[in-house]
Formats: C-alpha cells, sequence, structure tokens
C-alpha cells in the first residue's frame, strides 16, 4: 500500500497525544523523525495495520488533549497505523463527539431528548442561545450542541460538559440550568491547562466519590480526571438513581449505595468474586449449563436466550474468541447500565470475567458510550485493581485462566450499541452495522467468535451462578424469569432506576415510584402516555396499566419492554413535538448505510413537522408515514431503521395523536 | 484465447423455489444468481458484478419464507429449501419505497433502468413534495454528525450540491450519488487499492469523499477511473462526457463502442472506445475481461488524446 499523506506537521500536543496510545514511533516509517538507518529497510505495513483497532483511541486521545483533531494530526495518526487518511477521516466524522474543525476546549452536551424535552430542556436552549449564541457557535469560551438522550433521564433536564486538556475533566449538571453550564469568563483555559494544576489529583473530588486510597495502590491512569469542572453541585452519588437502594430483597442493585464503588476490598467484603471462584469450580461448561437453565436472555432489547449465544460461541472451533460488553447505552430513556457501571463497576467486571471464562475467550472488550464519563472512570479503575490482584491477567486466582479486559470508548453514536456495529467500531472503521448471516458467534469481532452482551444481561450471571440455574429461573414468569430492571423517568414522583422480579405490571411499578403525582397548579397529573421500551419501543396509553412487564405480557398487548424503559407523559407535554424529536433522533443516528433507514428518517420528520404544523394534507401524510415506515421495518439492514417507526406508528393508533384513524386513500 | 479450466472439487447443488419455480444453484450462489438462473428480472443498483456486495440499496429485496424480515437477494446466499417470492405485496412495496426515497433525494436522471423499474413498481417520487435547493458547494460536507436543524417539512430534502470539477479527466456529482459503496470499495482494497476516497459523515449527511474533502488533485487519487467504470449513476463521469451533455451534444444512441487492446505497455488491457462523430467521447473497459476486470490505469482510461490529435494535423 503506498500511502499519501499530507505535509502537515503536528503540535507537540497532538504528538504526544497519539504517542501515549501507540508508544513512540520506531522509525521514519512510522510517523518517526527519518534516519539515516530507515534508507536500508522497509517496515509498517501489517504490523502497524494490525493496529488499526487503534485508530478510535488514538482520535479521542487528540480530541480530549486539544479538543478537536487537526489535519495534521489525522495524518500522524495515519502514519502511525498505516491508515489511508480518507479512511480516516471516515472514521472520524462518523462520530459526534469529534470535530474536524478548530473548537473552544470546552463542549457542553445539552440533552433536547424525550425525557429531558419533558422537563422544558427547550427553555433551557433557549437561555443559553440567548446568553452565548445558537447551538454549535464557537467564537466563545465554550461550545454547546444540543444532544440525544445523555442516560441521565431520572434528573432530567441533563447536561454533560467535558472540556479538553491533560487530562480532559468533565462535569454532569443535572437537572441543569444555564448558570451551571455558562462557565465563568475566563475559566476555560485558551492554551492548555498547565500540568500541576490539574495534575490527576486524587483529592476529594466533586462526583460524588472521592477515589479511595486504602493500601499502597499504583498510581492510576484514568481518562478523566476525577476532579470535576467547576459550575454544577457535585453530582449525587450512584445510589441517589435507585430509590430502592438499601433494600436487602434486591439482586442485581443490591450492592448500589451499599459498597464504595473505587474499592475492590470492599466489594469483595460484600460477596464479590465469590461468583467467579464458584464458576471457575463449575467448568466452562457447567456455567453455561446453569445459564442456560436460567433461562436468562439478553437485556439489552432483543431478548435473545444467552445461554444459547454462550454455547454457539464456546463450541466455536476458531481462536481467539472474544467476549464483549456492551455498555453503549444510548436508547433513549435508559439509564440502568450507567447506574450500574457507577454504583457496582466490580460486578460488571467479575461478570464479564465469567463470561470470558465461560467462552473460552482470550480477550474481553466494554464498549462504553463516550458521554459517561463517571461510568468509565470508575470501571478503568475497577480493571485496574482487579489486575493488580490477579482477578484479571495470567493464571487467574491459580487456576490457569488468562483472561483481560480492555475499554473502548464510543464517541456519539447510538448506532454503536448495534452488536455488528461495536465490531466495527472496535476494529477502527465506521461504526455501520454487518449484514447478518454470518452472526457474531460465527464471526464477531476481527472476524473472530463473540459473545456479545448487555451490561444488565452480564450482571444477571452472578446470582446464577451462585444460586444455579433452576433457582433463578423459578424467580418471574414463563419465558421471563429473573429480575429486571426499568429506567422510570417523567411525570412520576420517584423517577429511578427499580428492581422488580418478571411479573409486575405496570400499574404496580408506577406506583412504586410514587405515582405521577401533582402538577405545579397542585392539581392530580394525568398520565396521558408512557413509552415503552424508549424510542425503538413504542407508547401505551395512560389507562393501559394492566399490561405486565414481561416480555410475553408486553408482546401481547402489541408492546415491548426493549431495553426496560418506561417514561411517562402527562397531559402537559406536547406530544406531536415529542414525536417530530423522535424522528430527528432516527435521523441523526441513522449510520447512513441503506436506502430506506437513511432517506427514510428524512421522509417521516418531514411529514411530522407538516402533521405537527397542520401544513399538510392530514391524510395523505398519515398513509405516507405508514408506506415508508412498513419499507423502513421491511428493508433496513439492522434494528435502527427497522424500528424507526415504531415509536411514531403507536402514537398514532394507540394515542390517536393526530387524530381518529381513517381508511387511508391515496 | 483458451476457457479457464475450473480446478478443485465441483461445488454442490443446493434446491431452493424462486416464485414457486424450483431452481438448482451450486452452493454458495446468491439469491440473485438463482434468480438470474429462472429468468426473473431482479432490479439491482449498489450491486456490481465486479465487487463484493454492500447490500446498500435495498432495491434488490426479496421475501424469504420464515425469515422476519426481507433480504436482499443480491448478496443472500441460498440454501437448501429456501423458497423465495420476488413479486410479493411485501417485497413491491419496499421496492417502490426505496425508488421513491431515491428519487426523491437523489439526481437519478442518468441511472439507466429508473424509469423501466418507476413505472413497475409504480413508483412516484414527486409524493414527496418539492424539492429542497441544491446545498451550496462544501456546505453538505460541514455538517456534524448526529445534528441537524429540523426544517418546516415543506420540501423534500435532497443530497443535491453542485459538481465538483477540479480537474481535467472527470467530475464528481455527488448529487447524484445513491451511495452505493462501489466507487470506495473499487479505489480501496477491493482493486485499486489506492484509497482516495472513502464515505465520510453520517445518516443522510454522509458522502464520499477525500480526506478533509481535499480535492482530487490534492489527494492520493491516479485517476485510474476504476471508480468512473463501477459508478451506477453518472455521479462520477468522463469530463468530456460531462461536458458535452452540458452542451447538449452527447447523444448514446449514435456512439459506437470498440474493444481494443492498450497499447501502452505489455499487459493487454481491455480497453473499450465509445466514439460519436469519429471522437472517442469516453472509455470503459470489460468487466468480464479476466486480466483486468473492468480495471484501468491512466494511461488506458484517459490517455486517447493522441489519437484523435493526428486527425488534426
Ligand atoms: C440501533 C441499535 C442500538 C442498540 N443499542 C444497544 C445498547 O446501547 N446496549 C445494548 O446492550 N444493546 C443494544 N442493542 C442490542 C444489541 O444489538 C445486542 O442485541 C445486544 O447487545 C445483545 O446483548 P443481550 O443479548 O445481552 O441483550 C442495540 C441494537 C440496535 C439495533
Ligand atoms: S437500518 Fe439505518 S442504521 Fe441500520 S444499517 Fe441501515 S442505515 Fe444504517
Ligand atoms: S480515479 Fe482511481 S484512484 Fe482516483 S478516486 Fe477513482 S478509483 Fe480512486
Ligand atoms: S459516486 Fe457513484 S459509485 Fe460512488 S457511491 Fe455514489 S453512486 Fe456509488
Ligand atoms: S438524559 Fe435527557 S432524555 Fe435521557
Ligand atoms: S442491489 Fe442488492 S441491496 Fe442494492
Amino acid at each position: 500500500m503506498d500511502l499519501h499523506f499530507l505535509d502537515a506537521v503536528p503540535e507537540d500536543a497532538e504528538r504526544e497525544a497519539v504517542d501515549a496510545v501507540l508508544g513512540p514511533p520506531d522509525s521514519g516509517w512510522d510517523g518517526g523523525t527519518r534516519q539515516a538507518s530507515d534508507l536500508r529497510f522497509a517496515e509498517g505495513g501489517h504490523v502497524a495495520r494490525g493496529r488499526r483497532d487503534l485508530l478510535l483511541p488514538a482520535l479521542h486521545a487528540v480530541n480530549d488533549r486539544v479538543g478537536w483533531i487537526s489535519q495534521a494530526a489525522l495524518d500522524y495518526i495515519c502514519r502511525r497505523l498505516t491508515i489511508p487518511p480518507a479512511e480516516a477521516y471516515g472514521v472520524a466524522t462518523f462520530y459526534a463527539m469529534f470535530s474536524l474543525k478548530q473548537r473552544p476546549r470546552r463542549v457542553v452536551h445539552v440533552c433536547t431528548d424525550i425525557a429531558c424535552a419533558a422537563k422544558d430542556s427547550a427553555s433551557l436552549c433557549a437561555q443559553l442561545t440567548e446568553r452565548v449564541g445558537e447551538p454549535g457557535s464557537e467564537d466563545g469560551e465554550f461550545t454547546w450542541h444540543e444532544s440525544p438522550c445523555l442516560g441521565l433521564c431520572e434528573r432530567a433536564p441533563a447536561a454533560v460538559s467535558l472540556q479538553a486538556g491533560d487530562p480532559p475533566r468533565y462535569s454532569v449538571a443535572a437537572p441543569a440550568n444555564v448558570d451551571d453550564i455558562v462557565p465563568a469568563p475566563g475559566e476555560v483555559p485558551a492554551a492548555e491547562a498547565s500540568a500541576a494544576a490539574s495534575a490527576n489529583g486524587h483529592g476529594a473530588s466533586g462526583n460524588g466519590h472521592g477515589p479511595s486510597l486504602d493500601g499502597d495502590r499504583p498510581q492510576r491512569r484514568t481518562t478523566f480526571s476525577p476532579e470535576t469542572l467547576p459550575g454544577p453541585a457535585p453530582e449525587p452519588p450512584p445510589h441517589a438513581a435507585v430509590p430502592q437502594a438499601g433494600d436487602p430483597d434486591l439482586v442485581l442493585l443490591r450492592r448500589i449505595g451499599v459498597v464504595d464503588p473505587t474499592s475492590l476490598d470492599d466489594y469483595r467484603a460484600n460477596g464479590g468474586y465469590a461468583a467467579l471462584r464458584e464458576a471457575l469450580r463449575l467448568g466452562s461448561a457447567g456455567v453455561i449449563r446453569e445459564v442456560s437453565d436460567s433461562g436468562l436472555v439478553g437485556r439489552g432489547g432483543a431478548a435473545f436466550p444467552t445461554g444459547r449465544k454462550w454455547d454457539g460461541t464456546a463450541k466455536r472451533p476458531e481462536t481467539p474468541r472474544y467476549v464483549i460488553c456492551n455498555a453503549d447505552e444510548s436508547e433513549p430513556g435508559t439509564f440502568k447500565d450507567r447506574v450500574l457501571m457507577e454504583g457496582d463497576p466490580f460486578s460488571v467486571i467479575e461478570a464479564l470475567t465469567i463470561a470470558g471464562y465461560a467462552n473460552n475467550a482470550a480477550m474481553g472488550y466494554i464498549y462504553i458510550r463516550g458521554e459517561y464519563p463517571r461510568a468509565l472512570w470508575l470501571l478503568e479503575n475497577a480493571i485496574e485493581l482487579a489486575r493488580a490482584r490477579n482477578l484479571l491477567g495470567t493464571d487467574i486466582l491459580g487456576t490457569g485462566f488468562d483472561f483481560d479486559i480492555e475499554i473502548r470508548r464510543g464517541a456519539g453514536a447510538y448506532i454503536c450499541g448495534e452488536e455488528t456495529a461495536i465490531f466495527n467500531s472496535i476494529e477502527g472503521l465506521r461504526g455501520e452495522p454487518r449484514s447478518k448471516p454470518p452472526f457474531p458467534v460465527e464471526r464477531g469481532v476481527f472476524g473472530k467468535p463473540t459473545a456479545i452482551n448487555n451490561v444488565e444481561t452480564l450482571v444477571n450471571v452472578l446470582p446464577i451462578v451462585l444460586q444455579g440455574g433452576p433457582a433463578y429461573a423459578s424467580i418471574g414468569t414463563g419465558r421471563s424469569t429473573g429480575p429486571k430492571l426499568f429506567c422510570v423517568s417523567g411525570a412520576v414522583e420517584r423517577p429511578g432506576v427499580y428492581e422488580v422480579p418478571f411479573g409486575a405490571d405496570l400499574r404496580e411499578l408506577m406506583e412504586m415510584c410514587g405515582g405521577v403525582g401533582t402538577g405545579s397548579d397542585g392539581r392530580e397529573r394525568v398520565p396521558r402516555a408512557v413509552l415503552l421500551g424508549g424510542a425503538a419501543g413504542g407508547f401505551v396509553r395512560g389507562d393501559e396499566l394492566d399490561i405486565p412487564l414481561t416480555f410475553e405480557g408486553a408482546r401481547d398487548a402489541g408492546a415491548t419492554l426493549g431495553s426496560g424503559v418506561i417514561l411517562v407523559l402527562d397531559e402537559s407535554v406536547d406530544l406531536t413535538a415529542i414525536l417530530v424529536r423522535i424522528a430527528a433522533f432516527f435521523r441523526d443516528e441513522s449510520c447512513g448505510q441503506c436506502v430506506p433507514c437513511r432517506v427514510g428518517t428524512v421522509r417521516q420528520e418531514e411529514a411530522l413537522v407538516r402533521l405537527s404544523q397542520g401544513t399538510g394534507a392530514r391524510r395523505t401524510d398519515l398513509a405516507l408515514l405508514r408506506e415508508v415506515g412498513d419499507a423502513m421495518r421491511d428493508a433496513s439492514i439492522c434494528g435502527l431503521g427497522q424500528t424507526a417507526w415504531n415509536a411514531v406508528e403507536s402514537a398514532i393508533d394507540r394515542l390517536g395523536a393526530f387524530g381518529p384513524q381513517e381508511e387511508p386513500t391515496l | 484465447m483458451s476457457t479457464p479450466v475450473a480446478i478443485g472439487a465441483p461445488r454442490r447443488l443446493v434446491e431452493a423455489t424462486v416464485d414457486g419455480q424450483v431452481v438448482r444453484v451450486p452452493e454458495g450462489s446468491t439469491i440473485l444468481d438463482a434468480c438470474e438462473e429462472v429468468g426473473t428480472d431482479v432490479p439491482t443498483l449498489c450491486y456490481g458484478d465486479t465487487l463484493t456486495p454492500r447490500n446498500a440499496c435495498r432495491v434488490c429485496v426479496v421475501e424469504v419464507e420464515g425469515a422476519r424480515t426481507l433480504v436482499p437477494a443480491c448478496s443472500r446466499k441460498v440454501e437448501d429449501s429456501m423458497s423465495v417470492a420476488t413479486d410479493s405485496e411485501r417485497v413491491r412495496h419496499s421496492r417502490k419505497m426505496v425508488l421513491e426515497l431515491l428519487g426523491s433525494s437523489v439526481d437519478l436522471s442518468t441511472t439507466p433502468g429508473i424509469p423501466e423499474w418507476n413505472e413497475r413498481y409504480d413508483a412516484r417520487p414527486e409524493r414527496f413534495g418539492p424539492r429542497a435547493e441544491p446545498a451550496p458547494m462544501g456546505e453538505r460536507e460541514a455538517r456534524r454528525a448526529g445534528e441537524h436543524t429540523v426544517g418546516d417539512g415543506m420540501a423534500a430534502e435532497t443530497v443535491e450540491q453542485p459538481t465538483k470539477i477540479d480537474n481535467d479527466l472527470y467530475v464528481r456529482d455527488y448529487g447524484k450519488c445513491i451511495m452505493c459503496y462501489k466507487c470506495v470499495d473499487a479505489c480501496g482494497e477491493q482493486w485499486q487499492n489506492t484509497f482516495a476516497i472513502g464515505i465520510a459523515g453520517r445518516g443522510f449527511d454522509a458522502g464520499v469523499s477525500t480526506e478533509h474533502d481535499l480535492a482530487l488533485p490534492d489527494s492520493a487519487c491516479v485517476y485510474c477511473g476504476n471508480c468512473i467504470e463501477v459508478c451506477p449513476t453518472g455521479a462520477l463521469m468522463f469530463r468530456s462526457e460531462y461536458e458535452m451533455r452540458q452542451e447538449g451534444t452527447w447523444d448514446e444512441e449514435n456512439q459506437s463502442q470498440t474493444t481494443t487492446i492498450c497499447t501502452y505497455c505489455g499487459v493487454g488491457c481491455n480497453v473499450t472506445l465509445h466514439v460519436q462523430e469519429n471522437e472517442i467521447v469516453k472509455v470503459t473497459s470489460p468487466h468480464d475481461n479476466p486480466v483486468t476486470h473492468g480495471n484501468l490505469c491512466i494511461k488506458g482510461r484517459f490517455g486517447y488524446q493522441h489519437v484523435q490529435q493526428r486527425r488534426h494535423d
């Protein structure tokens, strides 16, 4: 391959950031200074190309350090990894968090998605626009963007600020007000902050937990500084999102609010790593048998039996095999995985280790969305501590089992939660879904057999291994076994993550949350609609609260549990505006590969805008929506396009969003 | 010329039905192959006879019994006892919508097959309303992933933008691009290994681009024109053809095609000269040629001026 590079020279900070990920260059061939000895041999090629999966981490490193990716920085990354610049450019421009244009160091993501829209994110945006200009304007000290769901829906409206530097810093404002978000004049350094001021300080931090300093632990390397940016009040601890915290009957949320999420000792003192020991005793086949017997099905949305997935992967002849924890959590209204990762990070590490053992995998990846700085920080810490105690690495607990985990951080793309898009994203390609077959079990990441599971699915494996599959299967109903997490937000008294055994109905869950409560005028609020399963799920009416929250129950009611979203909308919400927002979400998040989704989501949004403003022919537009929707569902490559019309369809048919239904005539 | 002799074990045959008709094809064949075998016409756009299918356009979808969604005929392999329907209500609907969605967002005026398919599937792209104004040059490329301004819904958004004319040999009119990925694959690892172009951006705003949207002369492009060879829409076009079309002198009916051997070197690539009024107006290459599979280098593709130079002496 004879690649063509630009002649631009990277800044020192850019070079340093890249070298910190890739190590220093060996020779002139991979981006170092050209020396006479370089003329005697050629190197790079296959070896460098074999590290293509470091493209995404390298792009993050530059973006985190200087706030944007210059031509020279991209060129340097390409030289180091032997990647054609046109391809790397295609990857960088795929992600919302990267900028290829110079911009201020601080970027604020203001959520305008469903739960936040219901909590008046519009006026937050209006105030921001008035104070500092339109979203994306880059002449001030910081820039802001409207963002899809940030996974902080229980504290809507939410905003996350990220500031480039060494190390980068963040803050979370939720509920956000405009004064928290706008930095004080001079607060954002124009040039890089001095290293001393922002050294990886292990002091009190504003993010709810000062890192514990027990033992003579090695100096940690985490992506973000634990010291959050000044401005918003300190983020409440993770267990604030769990109203049931401390209840001894909890299974999945048992440790949340009980253990210190930064301490491995505390985790072990609370039953941590007992499941791994038990798993190692059971043997790989034994673990898979328990998981199969448990009846556990995936909690990421597709409800596929986990035992079957693992059995398929473990039996494949090809090696190495991989396991992946899908922590991309970007389905609007979903925040359970965040709470698990922040409140009990070691449980995710332990569960993925068991998955690695059962599937005979060489390596595990955690693919976490880019907008979860606190969860990232806590997982990085947890992995480092687990390595130091031989709970990861070679010969784990003296059993001869070798396994390690790497974290890969997404960069703002909902589609990168789709399992095959994750593979491409990890491999340093654009996060476009692959067509199936072949399925991940046969050919997953790096073309090898891969078992990929949602965070919540994996965490269920711990009680399964400890109690045994059959005992676990006795919880719940029929095909829906075990405990389930629900992400309740919107018009309820106590939003948050709730754990219930499968079998409760929507009304019972709403009661646990204190009901819809009273509005600001003191009158009892009326639930108008409940969005079940997120933007890819569907609406049910506020008077359909008898729907059982099981996979079968939801399906029989023509709904879906999806990722466990229960988003309650009362009468005060402008439903048609919410539908336009959902359409805009799918348009923004379509990868663009296939026509039904790439163009269909645009036409869907246009028709919904006309319907909501009363500017088109109502019947024609409803029929058009249905026709486009049917084709998206039937002919799209992946689940995004296939579900992009679900919520809109349910709003039309079930809620009567645009008036009574008539036979569509064209 | 001798015919290539197949070596290796003969492939097992699999049996399936296409619209009720039994067909036996070698294992590994696609549904499209099976349809060809029984003489069923399936529209295709992103499928390329010399490339690995990307199954991106979805105009070739068919219904496979038992499958939840429709499947792309161009890439799905035939399995034993598969039952395929190519003209069911669902198939016709999705094909019609793909044609309408593309037709309403892309300039398909130079894409062969479109008028006939639109008629066959009763596709009326104008249903989505008047077309939005084309974007100014460079505006689409500058859009940030995951962000757009919601319009008023009164005009159908398109990908149209001015034609990129930055070199003497060929033009890129991405307002005609259906995002079939074929040029990218031909330029990259499937044929040319130059990697001058890639897909950039995301969703509706994605497009084919050099790094940082550089002009072709500043990019890695070597002007082999192998991207033009596979482009199904005329988005990539010889500058000569583009200019004749602008002047209204392009007249395909009155062109002759002569396949001959490139004189520049010993590889012996086949070149097909398209000649109108005794002038070479463009050069293609036969896709079934075992040496080149439709690929050429800059000399065979664009180096024909000396032939006509003689005439003016
Ligand atoms: C557009 C799209 C987005 C998805 N996002 C997520 C996600 O953020 N987290 C997740 O666990 N699964 C997500 N999925 C589902 C995954 O593709 C996959 O089914 C899941 O990770 C499998 O794990 P499970 O069996 O444990 O549920 C998504 C699917 C689609 C189609
Ligand atoms: S359905 Fe949408 S997101 Fe999925 S592959 Fe097609 S364009 Fe991409
Ligand atoms: S002419 Fe050749 S090198 Fe240039 S973009 Fe097309 S395929 Fe790539
Ligand atoms: S330019 Fe042509 S070949 Fe390339 S993606 Fe567009 S339509 Fe396909
Ligand atoms: S954080 Fe705003 S909708 Fe989820
Ligand atoms: S021709 Fe099959 S999907 Fe495009």
